[in-house]
């Protein structure tokens, strides 16, 4: 019984949490296709978002295409198929490692700087203030941030998997002793359509995770500096998390047979 | 303040806001237990308390921040509790807020702070309602190249300045005033009780504001009201409060340890 306990206040919080998190993004969802629509804000956060992830986004991308090309010669080159590498390198990039790790990123530097803005918002009564001032908060600073995390990441991870591939490209062609022209001309024989929109959807489902999970704990944070701590780390380990998770379900959704 | 209601002495008529009956709690902690209290048109209420008596939570009731359990608060007769959020949106268009900590927007300058319920609350065109601001920041006494500075920038005395100006700048029928002159010195805090006093005056507005402040409360109240374990115990003219032959008012508005108000002390 005294473990029993604990377990099922456990789940009860559980499911607490789920429904006010439903709760939540159907008001913020509401909100983005009800007029009024605040062009000004959406594109602020456009910026925000997609321009100054730019630098992080990319070097996370060259490295990792870099690194996979390395480490599937050292691999493959023990059953002499390294021709195989411009395939790996493009498939890896444009399904799995461009959007997750572009969506972990995103994660560690907007979805914490939404959380801590908006519960510095918060807990300092600027939310009230909105309310106060006929300005729906939702409509205001939740629905703008979850257009643009929704439509600029998977603009984000196309360049990804461009800068991806050129770092998988450049290990081949200068270190490896690939044939550039080659190495190219296999890479797109090889990729899919399906390889890239698959990766362009998980893109656009982990933007719109990102920023739902910023605001949702940021508008959600209670009781001061340490509350806004608390509400940052919860969104950047929330949002991580729910990446993962989803990543599995929407590879699922376009490959499995 | 002088009273500029015409029923400031009686209940005739339909009061600006009428509150009956207000209960709300946190878990098991009663904050308002059954408030009643009336607020003439262009009167100046002054709800008096001490800390965690419920002021603040009075106010959030009113503003619609927070919904109480039970009761009814009605503006111009309109009942708001339970209101839909496009309804309530509405009725705060009546609505001017100076906060505790004014509250401003830091990602805004000054000028769109305060221009802020114009460009989006009505939509108004940002170069006309720039000019606004500038013109309502001189109101309260500061000069256009504030309106450009960021809210980071001001001390406390001019960010009380600039929620004023926010408060008033859509000329609201009603304006509600947060412990306006805490974390203020005394002459800054006469400041703003003056310019507060100007303000609602030129605008024939309806003013509830909650403080501790005896001073501010001289000086801006036409009436004042003692809220007390979740309910109004005294209401009168701030000319009656020194002579109420209430207790709770006496010990309250001289700042006595004693009396039959028990402050909640943490035993050591």
């Amino acid at each position: 019984m005294p473990i029993l306990q604990p377990l099922g206040r456990t789940f009860l919080l559980f499911l607490e949490a789920t429904g006010r998190i439903v709760l939540f993004t159907t008001t913020a969802l509401s909100h983005c296709v009800r007029p009024p629509i605040y062009p000004r804000l959406i594109g602020r956060q456009m910026i925000e978002i997609g321009y100054y992830s730019l630098p992080v986004v990319g070097l996370t991308a060259i490295f990792t295409g870099m690194v996979l090309a390395l480490q599937s010669y050292t691999g493959f080159a023990r059953f002499s198929a390294e021709s195989a590498i411009p395939n790996v390198v493009v498939v890896s990039i444009t399904r799995e490692l461009g959007p997750v790790l572009a969506g972990l990123m995103v994660a560690g530097r907007v979805g914490a700087a939404m959380a801590a803005e908006i519960g510095t918002m918060r807990v300092t009564e600027q939310i009230d203030a909105l309310d106060t001032l006929a300005t729906n908060p939702f409509k205001y600073l939740v629905a703008p941030r979850l257009i643009a995390g929704l439509t600029m990441l998977p603009i984000l991870v196309l360049i990804a998997d461009i800068i991806g591939v050129f770092g998988g490209y450049v290990v081949s062609g200068y270190k490896l002793g690939f044939n550039p022209a080659t190495y190219l001309k296999n890479t797109l024989d090889f990729v899919e359509p399906q390889d890239v929109i698959s990766g362009l959807v998980k893109a656009g489902v982990f933007g719109f995770l990102v920023t739902l999970m910023g605001c949702y704990h940021g508008y959600n944070s209670r009781g001061g500096a340490q509350g806004v701590g608390a509400a940052t780390t919860n969104a950047v380990v929330s949002a991580s998390i729910l990446i993962l998770c989803f990543n599995y379900f929407i590879t699922e959704m376009f490959f499995a047979r | 303040m002088t009273d500029r209601s015409a029923n400031s002495g009686g209940d005739d008529t339909v009061p600006k806001i009428r509150i009956r009956g207000l209960h709300k709690s946190f878990g098991d902690k009663v904050v308002l237990d059954g408030l009643d209290l009336d607020i003439g048109a262009r009167q100046s209420v002054v709800v008096i308390g001490g800390s965690g008596s419920g002021k603040s939570v009075l106010l959030k009731c009113i503003l619609g921040l927070l919904t109480p359990e039970a009761g009814s608060i009605q503006v111009d007769g309109e009942e708001v509790v339970r209101m839909n959020s496009r309804e309530l949106e509405r009725v705060r268009r009546k609505f001017g807020m100076l906060f505790q900590n004014a509250a401003l927007f830091d990602s805004l300058p000054v000028w769109e702070n305060v221009a802020f319920g114009l460009i989006q609350g009505e939509r108004m065109e940002r170069g006309a309602a720039k000019k606004i601001a500038i013109e309502k920041l001189a109101a309260v006494g500061l000069g256009p190249e504030v309106g450009e500075l960021s809210p980071a920038e001001l001390s406390g005395g001019m960010r009380k300045r600039v929620g004023l100006a926010r408060a008033i700048a859509t000329e609201p029928e009603i304006i509600f005033f947060d412990e306006p002159t805490t974390g203020l010195d005394p002459i800054m805090g006469d400041v703003i009780n003056d310019l507060i006093v100007k303000c609602v005056r030129q605008l024939g507005a309806t003013a509830l504001s909650i403080t501790h402040d005896m001073a501010s409360v001289r000086k801006i109240a036409d009436r004042v009201s003692l809220l007390y374990d979740g309910k109004i115990i005294w209401h009168g003219p701030v000319g009656e409060i020194d002579s109420s032959g209430n207790p709770y008012v006496d010990q309250f508005i001289h700042g006595r340890a004693e009396g039959p108000i028990e402050m909640q002390v943490r035993a050591i």
